[in-house]
């Protein structure tokens, strides 16, 4: 008998779901339930290639998530393991990439904008626009103050030292040429990420 | 790292020191593993603690924290005396016979130059002798007193196998056995890897840590070949990247530098970047900084970068110091002279130095921005949590901004791996709630700061009038045209100049080689260019081929520079182009060009005898034993005590720590005395944790819930402390209550003759996330950084332990 993967896991998950389960007293509605939640848990999911988060073995990861990527469906993720095609780690996963989906679902992930007025004790839920208005002119405001084009001996220096940036080490490349452009077309150069640390 | 992590199997020595892979890195240390089952590899570990590493380790030795130079260059001096190095490598590929000028000399602790007022030294005698056409003299016999090799035989005299164990607390016969094992590798076909992380970085001599294993591995001939090289095992998943990308505070993408005050004209700027060959027809591959940096500026700038306006140079912010790093950034935050701050996915009041320092810094600034995925203590530095983050929220006066971000899984991209590859990944599900790329959120402050330029005028608006934004959406710039924008682009034709080969205006380009310094291509990072080809994503690439399982897998995503898995590989060959292990070649000469596995870090049709260096990004083509002018604190490393440390410097009293050191006035106020805190202690990671992001996983958050410290057998008995009992671990700056994990792993040490005992402080622990609340290591650390790259002191200071009672619940 040949068998995919998919249909040996199907296959063995039926065995167990007759056995062990019927042995528990399920009746045959019950055993039918479980054999098709289980079983089929993976073959109906979408498979995403990603890389670990945390460290710089970046280990392969699949991410299996329900939901088909049709244009209103919106996807869920359920279930993420090791690349077994990876070269590096080969399938395995440390107990921290084990626990991926754990970070992200956390209960502490952020959802909307928040914003802690002067003085306050408290966050307040506010728009993207508030936020994102409220920052440019903050930013805005200062580096026409205090932006320094030239120095003391008069030479031309275009820099702003008083607003500062960390940039993120574990976002993409991508992100960080954009970040990179941005700030240090503002002339920004209190400027850092995690490297230095 | 120079190598690759399947490349670990291949070598015959592991040594781990200033790092602990089998925890921090675990899924890389399989490579380890494999090579002891299959290549029968010994694994070294000399680490103050036996970790995870240690317990699988063929061989174990303690050192006291912050004392790795003195243990190395007592290696180096064995080797020197033994004689066990590769010579025809050391010779040929090394700047050993090469000869420093008259006036460098080193005594008393000091390096030529000093300069007492400024903490800093005239480097200008670190240097060669040159002839009259600008050459650095030789002598190949090695009888000139003053050529590197015994220079360098001089300096480290000193650090005797006594010596060694008097100031590392090593036990001498453990020493000289490491000394033999390492000495082995010397032969022409074995090679010792060096796996290190931030037990070798976080010091005030931090970087002097690293070149001492790199002296070595360049005196044992284990640098470009199988199963050798330096290998830093780096933390978070990007940080290869976004050092890569040069998001550092005097850093330009690929390396290149920031300008600083005194290169006023671009001219000024390329003086010091010429990198002029200093032995006769280098390659010195740096000569082509022009072209990296005018297409940079093409990139950033487009048709506004010309010739004419010396291809914006001016657009380019100027440094007047030399790093504006997170130590100084929260020094200036301290004195009142920092507005605002933006954290994107980064938690300062966990990772930076002195906790109370930064929560006052955080407390005066107007407003603070943080994007992240998680709920960040730093986000919330101005709210009461009780001891673990004690703020009066009516006091602090900082605007808070908490923007949510998207997490890996919710964005597609590149990351660069510790070995340099660069791996697409793609996206999975939507972010919850209304949660945004970092993407969308830079490019909506920026559009906004943008249009407010456009409509008020203000301060000099030219660089962000003229970025380039040419992207299909504006708003959310798609990573794939981030990614060929990095990559480059012919901006015209191009025609070869050796094969007429014509690159059309508009194709993505193939290779740097084809980069201009006249405006007629552009690249954003010159050292991912063949990353985004016409060929399509490399770094999507999935063929895992491995020929001769030896580590390459060539087709796997992508490596940089030019897909090259292993850096300076033509030293894996000697001087005639065949391999020095004829088992594990990289590249060989077959008699008309350079091939093998992998691509060549050379001229792939330089001849042999052509005499060209290895080391070809270097100006003398040689690997360098001594540094020149290119390190702060000394052309070789020397042991200096940590800033905080439990004994006298026995080599030079009076110059006890890093003379270049660069420290605050406040943060000197807070060191603490070595008779108030007579423990040194050290931070690190659980294999469980990654920093302070797994403490909001549930998992990891039950697997270790709460704050400890580790306390060896012998203090713990000495202070009454049990297992598992609370204690308070008090350092000048602050203090932690938790419990304490008292361990047979940490044994106290006879350092200069007397008991010295080692704390170890895990650093996971904080006040959001589901994990129990924790002060944080970093509420004892000292704000003092590397010498040459101010990364934070976090491996070696000093504290106080007393047994206390459990907190009463509040």
């Amino acid at each position: 008998m040949t068998m995919t993967r998919r249909e040996f896991i199907k296959f063995t998950g039926l065995g167990l779901a007759a056995s062990s389960l019927g042995m528990l007293g399920f009746g045959a509605a019950g055993v039918a339930q479980a054999a098709a939640v289980r079983p089929f848990k993976l073959t109906h999911a979408t498979e995403t290639r990603n890389t670990c988060t945390y460290c710089s073995v970046a280990c392969g990861i699949l991410i299996y998530s329900m939901g088909d990527r049709a244009k209103n469906a919106l996807s869920n993720i359920i279930h993420i393991e090791g690349d077994p095609d990876h070269p590096v780690n080969r399938g395995t996963l440390c107990p921290k990439g084990s626990a991926l989906l754990d970070i992200v679902h956390a209960p502490t992930r952020l959802k909307a904008p928040r914003y802690r007025e002067p003085g306050s004790a408290e966050f307040k839920e506010v728009s993207w626009d508030f936020a994102l208005d409220r920052i440019a002119r903050l930013m805005k405001d200062d580096r026409d103050k205090h932006f320094q084009a030239t120095n003391a001996a008069g030479t031309t220096v275009n820099r702003w030292t008083s607003i500062g940036m960390l940039a993120a080490s574990a976002s993409s490349s991508e992100t960080s040429f954009l970040t990179w452009k941005v700030t240090r077309s503002l002339g920004m150069v209190v400027f850092d990420n995690q490297a230095r640390v | 790292m120079t190598n690759t992590w399947q490349d670990i199997r291949n070598a015959n020595l592991v040594i781990v020191m200033g790092g602990n892979a089998a925890e921090a890195h675990p899924c890389g240390f399989k490579w380890v593993i494999e090579a002891k089952i299959e290549n029968g590899a010994k694994l070294v570990v000399v680490d103050p603690r036996f970790t995870r590493t240690a317990s699988v380790a063929d061989y174990y030795a303690p050192i006291r924290p912050g004392t790795d130079i003195a243990f190395l260059s007592g290696v180096m001096r064995y080797l020197l005396e033994k004689d066990a190095i590769q010579h025809e490598y050391v010779r040929s590929y090394t700047n050993a016979g090469l000869i420093v000028r008259e006036g460098y000399a080193f005594q008393d602790g000091l390096f030529s130059g000093y300069e007492e007022a400024r903490h800093g030294y005239d480097r200008s005698t670190w240097d060669y002798e040159l002839d009259e056409k600008g050459f650095a003299k030789s002598d190949d016999t090695w009888q000139d007193p003053r050529c590197v090799i015994n220079l360098l035989k001089q300096h480290v005299a000193r650090y005797t196998p006594e010596m060694v164990s008097r100031i590392c607390g090593t036990p001498q016969d453990k020493f000289l056995h490491i000394c033999e094992l390492i000495a082995a590798t010397a032969a022409p076909e074995k090679a010792m890897t060096s796996l290190f992380a931030l037990g070798w970085t976080q010091h005030t001599v931090g970087s002097q840590n690293i070149r001492a294993m790199a002296m070595v591995q360049l005196l044992l001939g284990n640098i470009g070949v199988a199963g050798g090289g330096m290998n830093a095992l780096r933390g978070h998943s990007n940080i290869q990247g976004l050092t890569d990308v040069g998001l550092l505070s005097n850093l330009m993408p690929g390396y290149l530098t920031l300008p600083n005050d005194r290169e006023t004209t671009f001219d000024d700027y390329m003086k010091t970047r010429l990198f002029k060959p200093l032995r006769d027809g280098q390659t010195s591959y740096w000569q082509n900084y022009r072209k990296f940096v005018v297409s940079l500026q093409k990139a950033l700038y487009g048709d506004a970068a010309t010739a004419e306006n010396n291809w914006a140079y001016d657009w380019l912010p100027k440094l007047d110091i030399p790093l504006y790093d997170v130590i100084k950034a929260f020094e200036m935050m301290n004195n009142g002279e920092l507005t605002g701050y933006i954290c994107q996915g980064f938690n300062p009041l966990q990772a930076f130095p002195d906790r109370g320092k930064i929560r006052r810094g955080l407390s005066k600034l107007k407003f603070l921005v943080t994007m992240d995925p998680l709920d960040t203590e730093t986000s919330r530095f101005w709210q009461d949590f009780g001891p673990q983050n004690p703020a009066k929220p009516s006091e602090i006066q900082t605007e808070v901004f908490q923007l949510p971000t998207t997490c890996f899984a919710e964005e597609s991209g590149s990351l660069v791996n510790s070995a340099r590859w660069l791996q697409w990944h793609w996206k999975a599900a939507e972010a919850p709630g209304i949660a945004k790329s970092d993407i969308w959120i830079m490019t909506g402050i920026f559009q906004r700061l943008r249009e407010l330029y456009r409509k008020e005028g203000g301060a000099f608006p030219d660089p962000v009038l003229n970025l380039t934004w040419k992207y299909t959406d504006p708003r959310a710039p798609d990573p794939e045209e981030l990614a060929k924008e990095m990559n480059g682009r012919a901006l015209t034709d191009l025609t070869d100049a050796t094969t007429g080969a014509v690159t059309k205006g508009g194709t993505l380009l193939d290779s740097f080689a084809q980069l201009r310094d006249d405006g007629s291509t552009s690249a954003g990072c010159w050292i991912f260019t063949g990353s985004f080809t016409e060929k399509g994503n490399m770094m999507a690439r999935r063929d895992a081929t491995d020929p001769r399982e030896q580590g390459i897998a060539p087709n796997w995503a992508w490596a940089w520079p030019a897909n090259r898995r292993i850096l300076y590989n033509r030293a894996s060959a000697d001087v005639n182009g065949k391999a020095w292990n004829p088992k594990k070649p990289i590249i060989e000469w077959n008699g008309t060009r350079w091939v093998g596995l992998d691509v060549p870090d050379y001229g792939p049709t330089v001849k042999p005898t052509d005499g060209v260096g290895p080391f070809i990004m270097n100006a003398e083509g040689m690997g360098r034993l001594f540094a020149r002018d290119l390190m702060a604190d000394g052309p070789f490393p020397e042991h200096y005590e940590p800033m905080e440390s439990p004994v006298d410097n026995v080599l030079h009293p009076k110059v006890a720590h890093n003379p270049v050191a660069r420290v605050f006035a406040d943060d000197r106020a807070n060191f603490g005395k070595r008779e108030d805190f007579p423990y040194v202690a050290t931070t690190y990671r659980l294999t469980e944790h990654f920093h302070f992001w797994t403490k909001h996983a549930l998992i990891n958050a039950i697997l270790q819930p709460e704050e400890f410290v580790e306390i060896g057998e012998a203090l713990a008995k000495e202070k009454g402390i049990e297992q598992g009992g609370w204690v308070k671990v008090s350092s000048k700056r602050g203090e932690v209550v938790c419990k304490a994990y008292v361990t047979k792993r940490i044994k106290p040490l006879t350092v200069d003759g007397k008991p010295t005992h080692v704390i170890g402080v895990p650093l996971h622990w904080g006040f959001t996330g589901q994990a129990r609340k924790g002060y944080g290591a970093n509420t004892l650390t000292p704000s003092v950084g590397d010498a040459n790259t101010q990364t934070p002191e976090f491996k070696a200071f000093l504290v106080n332990v007393e047994k206390t009672t459990a907190p009463v619940a509040a």
